[in-house]
């Protein structure tokens, strides 16, 4: 039998540092989007806290926990992240594996908000964009998504084939976030 | 020269830096005006029109003088204000506008012919010949006036792009900014103090006071510091606020300190977007000269800039000083030159009824009508009552009043408001939307008025963002009226400079009006009064004073020309910031990409994607020999090719099937599972939109595929149609074009390759053509379509991405052991021509099904999206330009895509065109070049002969009209 091996995107070119950020790939997980169809919201919201521990996500938020999330993902629809979704949710929803879609990379570092800053025109401020917060938005002219999984530690989602685009954007912001640190005011 | 003990740099660091090639010597902390007015530089420059020797007139950026150009080569940036250039260390500065040197500029003959150089001269002058004006005169007039050049050579790519929001954005960190900032901050608001300087303090640093019992600078700095320890508070110096835009947007242009922008992958600056909910305007006010003959001579200055240069640098602009003025200002000019013992030879105040409590020589009533020197101010003349008198000083300090920042309120289109009692304009209130001006900006001129309304308005925002009010109180401050008496012009003989950037006297103005350019902003384009980067920052409001006073109006009527950002200059490089190279637009690369690359592809754009061209081989010299060979190679063999780029869009829900028949012109409720069926949809108008395979994979599940091109229109129209036109069946769709990698594999050989790979091989009864179904491939779950984009025998494979490349490199590997190989996008197209299948070179908008002979495709036994339009009158019409084959029968062998077609014998003008041919390429499997045309009539002319003509190209041949399909036209190839 041939042996096909899986490559990760963005291979070769993660992980990126500049001073105290860091840029990487996020460990692969199964990603499926969720849509539910017509009056189905709830019995599909049901169906997930009884598989999977966690119900629909509000727009712009993240449900769940680590290793088994919802995160809102547009109008009608959300990304079931971590386990192999239950069959019994395709009773009320449109089930898609979009696993490899998406590129999935972690921005860490004190300054993390400030290279955001350069790449999404979104008010990200603590207040404003919390953790298990997320938007669908323009990532350094792309379309994309940003996720807040903690303090200084975010993900930023693009279409995998604009994965080295996305690196590049971000490697050049980081690195001059980096060399802006103890600038005098 | 310096004043040993005054102010605010750092002797103890002394910078090195040279203007026009020239060493001298400053500190840290200066300016380059102020460094190269201590070494006792007058003169910095050559006036745009008239090449006369100007010097430094200001202490900020509305300089219109001092403009220096930093840097060589691809770094070299023209039209600096040597007012806002930080020395450091190493500094290269070069004057601009002058030729061969500062001091013996040969245009400088332009000064004698000034009598005929007035405004609007050459609109009269060189009118004749006709001609003459873009080859010879425009030339030579831009060639003798002008400011700085640009390198000629692609800038580097130095700045960033940013964006930041705040509850309160604080403009200008003068004591009204520092108040309002401190309001909004201890009431717990988000806050962005943004400085043009690099340092906090506004006029504070140019002035000798105190505020609340303690010099003004060192207020400044403890507040600085406290704000600075503030969570909720940014401070963003080095940056002028540039534009005010809709729902509370500014721009803004930071510059970064220049060690900072020296350091490895630093920007040298950002252009900043700021979204703020509330915003308090304190950007102070600018000082404007007052227009008398030869006030533009080096030397002559705005008085707070003397004050400045010796309060902040500590530098006496002259040794024998003049000041003149019509309000209180003048008198703290003299009393802080004095204080600082330099030698103030008068003081000339234009208000008859002025008095003056200092020692020195005080004219009142009287006014500065003329000066003298060569280079530089060596006399001031003074009118008085009792005649003129002359008065040797190398400095002479002006105040015609001071103009608030009105800017960035008037940037949504309104206009300032005239207060006649301060004669200044003040900002209109509520002309921009959550935006209050404070302080100077606001018309108030002492400095204890300006802190008060800097904390009413901090205050005013704390209650409107529903915080509680801190308890702050006003330190105590200077409190001195702001006197002032109208004085805009002296009368006399000489030119007198109102627009010293653009070198527009009063004369000019005066003579627009007499000419009938009587409105404000015709004047303004007539004369160029303020045009210059400085936007007639200092001439502005003197201009339309003499316009108003010319045309026997008042200044209200007259009114002001419309303000627009950018505040400051912002250079192209900062706004369009990182939109260079790589960073101009997203690369969408394949999980082939690198393996194509690496056998030699060359990359072609589609859209955002890049596709290998074809796969050269040794030997190949040229793209042809490759692309026949490939060609030949799917024909022959079996040839694999990555079609990952094409949509993908998968389609569920209860309605999925009634939606497809809603959205394509042919049925798709009666495709069976595990079948592939070609569909066409139409735009509302009745235009085709796009083509492409829609699979089912279930009862209520469909994939479909689009174009790579309409890609993203495909998506958009599907979720229209399921939002708006049909909002109540349910259907889901979501996009997965980038969930597959999908790999074309053609040839006669495509199933003995696959069968080689899958875990369970297929056969032709159990995959017929139009079949698909789930596979696997070394374990991983995949999909197999039986469908054909080249006419034969061939399947397209998809495989979760991440197993792309891996896949790709296999199928590659065992192609070419079978002697097959990848074929790229040359191959691709002529294997489609030759077999009759269109493109977007083909469906490019403008044309119907009826047009692509697919009429049999708009299915009469339901409605679909395009229906309606379809049907109108025309669209049906066999005298429509419709499409055929072609093939060149005459002595030139060649098709051009582009060319037009006309009949043998027609003279080919347009009134006799045919149409036109959209693709072409050599057939290697015919011998010969073929192509598709839309032709008029053209299904009915097969056969026939026609003309293409390339009038772009000069090329033209005789063509026979053919069918569409010019190979294997039963199509028994394909089904196999």
């Amino acid at each position: 039998m041939v042996e096909v091996q899986a490559e990760s995107p963005g291979k070769g070119r993660l992980p990126v540092t500049a001073g105290a950020l860091r840029l990487s790939a996020a460990a692969p997980e199964r990603m499926t989007s969720l849509a539910p169809y017509k009056g189905q919201a709830a019995a599909l919201s049901g169906a997930m806290q009884a598989a999977h521990g966690m119900g629909w996500p509000k727009p712009g938020r993240m449900t769940g926990r680590k290793g088994a999330r919802a995160m809102w993902f547009g109008r009608e629809m959300a990304l079931l992240i971590g386990p192999e979704p239950d069959p019994g949710l395709a009773a009320h929803a449109a089930i898609v594996d979009q696993s490899d879609a998406w590129a999935v990379l972690v921005l860490e570092g004190p300054e993390a908000a400030q290279v955001l800053a350069r790449l999404c025109p979104l008010d990200l401020r603590d207040q404003v964009f919390k953790r298990g917060h997320v938007a669908r938005t323009e990532v350094a002219h792309m379309a994309g998504a940003i996720a807040r999984m903690g303090a200084d530690n975010w993900r930023i989602m693009v279409f995998r084939s604009m994965t080295g685009t996305l690196i590049h954007e971000a490697e050049t912001a980081m690195r001059r976030v980096a060399a802006r640190r103890n600038s005098p005011v | 020269m310096r004043v040993a003990g005054k102010g605010l740099i750092d002797r103890a660091c002394p910078v090195a830096f040279h203007f026009d090639g020239r060493a001298y010597e400053g500190f840290a902390g200066d300016t380059l005006a102020s460094a190269l007015l201590a070494n006792g530089v007058r003169m910095v420059a050559r006036s745009f029109k008239y090449h006369r020797p100007r010097g430094v007139m200001t202490a900020g950026s509305e300089e219109p003088n001092a403009l220096v150009t930093l840097g060589l080569g691809a770094a070299q940036e023209p039209n600096l204000r040597a007012t806002t250039v930080e020395l450091h260390e190493g500094l290269w500065a070069r004057s601009q506008n002058r030729w061969p040197t500062l001091g013996f500029d040969l245009l400088a003959a332009n000064d004698l012919l000034a009598p005929f150089l007035g405004a609007g001269f050459y609109y009269k002058t060189f009118m004749w010949p006709r001609a003459f004006w873009e080859r010879v005169y425009e030339p030579v007039i831009r060639r003798a006036a002008g400011l700085g050049a640009l390198s000629g050579e692609a800038a580097q790519d130095r700045y960033e792009r940013a964006f930041a929001h705040c509850d309160l954005l604080v403009i200008g960190g003068g004591p009204a900014g520092l108040m309002a900032a401190r309001a909004a901050a201890e009431a717990g608001a988000d806050v962005i103090l943004a400085e043009e300087d690099m340092r906090l303090g506004g006029r504070l640093l140019a002035e000798s006071e105190e505020v609340g019992g303690v010099p003004a600078v060192e207020w400044v700095a403890e507040i600085a510091s406290e704000l600075a320890a503030m969570p909720n508070v940014r401070i963003m110096t080095r940056m002028a606020v540039t534009g005010a835009y809709d729902q509370g947007t500014y721009g803004a242009l930071e510059r970064l300190a220049p060690d900072v922008a020296d350091r490895a992958h630093a920007p040298k600056g950002a252009f900043w977007r700021i979204v703020a909910r509330r915003t308090v305007l304190a950007a102070g006010a600018l000082e404007r000269p007052v227009a008398f003959a030869g006030n533009d001579r080096p030397g002559v200055m705005m008085a707070g800039a003397v004050r400045a240069y010796l309060n902040r640098w500590g530098v006496a602009p002259g040794q024998s000083t003049v000041v003149f003025g019509n309000n209180d200002s003048a008198h703290r000019t003299v009393a802080d030159l004095q204080k600082a013992g330099v030698h103030v030879a008068a003081l000339v105040d234009s208000r008859h009824y002025a008095r003056c409590d200092l020692d020195v020589a005080f004219y009142a009533g009287a006014q500065v009508c003329g000066t003298a020197g060569r280079r530089g101010l060596e006399a001031v003349t003074i009118a008085t009552t009792k005649g003129e008198e002359r008065i040797a000083a190398d400095c002479l300090a002006v105040s015609g009043g001071w103009n608030p920042s009105v800017h960035l309120a008037c940037h949504m289109g309104a206009r300032p408001v005239w207060d006649a009692d301060r004669l200044a304009f003040l900002p209109p209130e509520g002309a921009v939307p959550g935006q209050r001006a404070a302080g100077a900006a606001a018309g108030e001129f002492s400095t204890r008025a300006c802190l008060e309304s800097g904390l009413a308005e901090g205050l005013r925002v704390v209650a409107e963002l529903g915080l509680k009010a801190p308890e702050i109180s006003v330190p105590s401050a200077g409190d001195a009226a702001y006197d002032i008496f109208p004085l805009w012009q002296v009368p006399g003989k000489g030119r007198a400079w109102l627009d010293f950037q653009n070198d527009v006297t009063v004369k000019d103005v005066q003579l627009s009006a007499r000419e009938n350019f009587r409105s404000v902003e015709h004047m303004k384009r007539y004369t160029t009064q303020g045009m210059a980067p400085d936007q007639g920052k200092n001439s502005n409001v003197n201009a339309l004073a003499v316009l108003a006073d010319a045309t026997g109006r008042g200044i209200p009527e007259t009114g002001t020309t419309t303000f627009r950002p950018p505040y400051v200059p912002v250079p192209i490089a900062a706004m369009g910031a990182g939109a260079i190279g790589k960073g101009f637009a997203p690369e969408r690369l394949t999980t082939s990409h690198d393996e194509s690359v690496v056998r030699g592809a060359p990359m072609i754009e589609a859209g955002l994607w890049y596709r290998p061209s074809y796969f050269p081989r040794k030997g190949e010299s040229h793209w042809r020999q490759s692309c026949d060979r490939e060609v030949t190679m799917v024909r022959g063999c079996v040839g694999v090719c990555d079609v990952s780029t094409l949509g993908k869009i998968d389609i569920q829900g209860p309605d999925a099937a009634r939606f497809l028949d809603f959205v394509y012109t042919n049925m798709f409720s009666t495709l069976r599972e595990g079948r592939v069926r070609y569909g066409l949809m139409l735009r509302e108008d009745g235009h085709v939109m796009d083509d492409g395979t829609c699979a089912r994979l279930g009862e209520r599940h469909y994939l479909m595929t689009t174009t790579t091109a309409a890609a993203g229109q495909v998506m958009r129209h599907l979720e229209f149609v399921a939002q708006v036109l049909r909002p109540g069946w349910d259907v889901r769709m979501v996009s997965v074009t980038e969930q597959w990698a999908q790999f074309a594999v053609a040839g006669p050989q495509a199933r003995d390759l696959l069968n080689g790979l899958l875990d369970a091989p297929i056969d032709d009864a159990g995959f017929p053509f139009m079949a698909c179904g789930p596979v696997r491939v070394g374990g991983v779950a995949g999909r197999l379509f039986r469908i054909s984009f080249s006419g034969e025998h061939a399947y397209e494979i998809a495989v979760p991405a991440r197993y792309g490349a891996a896949l790709f490199r296999e199928l590659v590997a065992r192609a070419e052991a079978m002697g097959g190989g990848a074929y790229g996008m040359e191959a691709l197209n002529v294997l489609r021509i030759e077999k009759g299948f269109i493109t977007h070179a083909e469906i490019h908008g403008r044309v119907t099904a009826y047009d692509i002979g697919m009429q049999g495709m708009m299915s009469a036994k339901k409605d679909f999206v395009g229906k309606p339009a379809a049907s109108r009158v025309g669209l049906m019409d066999p005298e429509r330009e419709r499409l055929v084959g072609l093939k060149p029968v005459g002595a030139v062998k060649e098709l051009l895509p582009g060319a037009h077609l006309f009949d043998e014998s027609a003279e080919t003008v347009s009134a006799n065109d045919q149409g036109y041919i959209t693709s072409a390429c050599y057939s290697p499997t015919l011998g010969h070049v073929i192509g598709q045309a839309f032709l008029r009539r053209g299904p009915e002319r097969i056969g026939e002969r026609v003309r293409m003509v390339d009038h772009l190209r000069g090329t033209e041949t005789l063509c026979e009209v053919t069918g569409v399909v010019q190979y294997d036209a039963d199509g028994g190839r394909l089904r196999g």
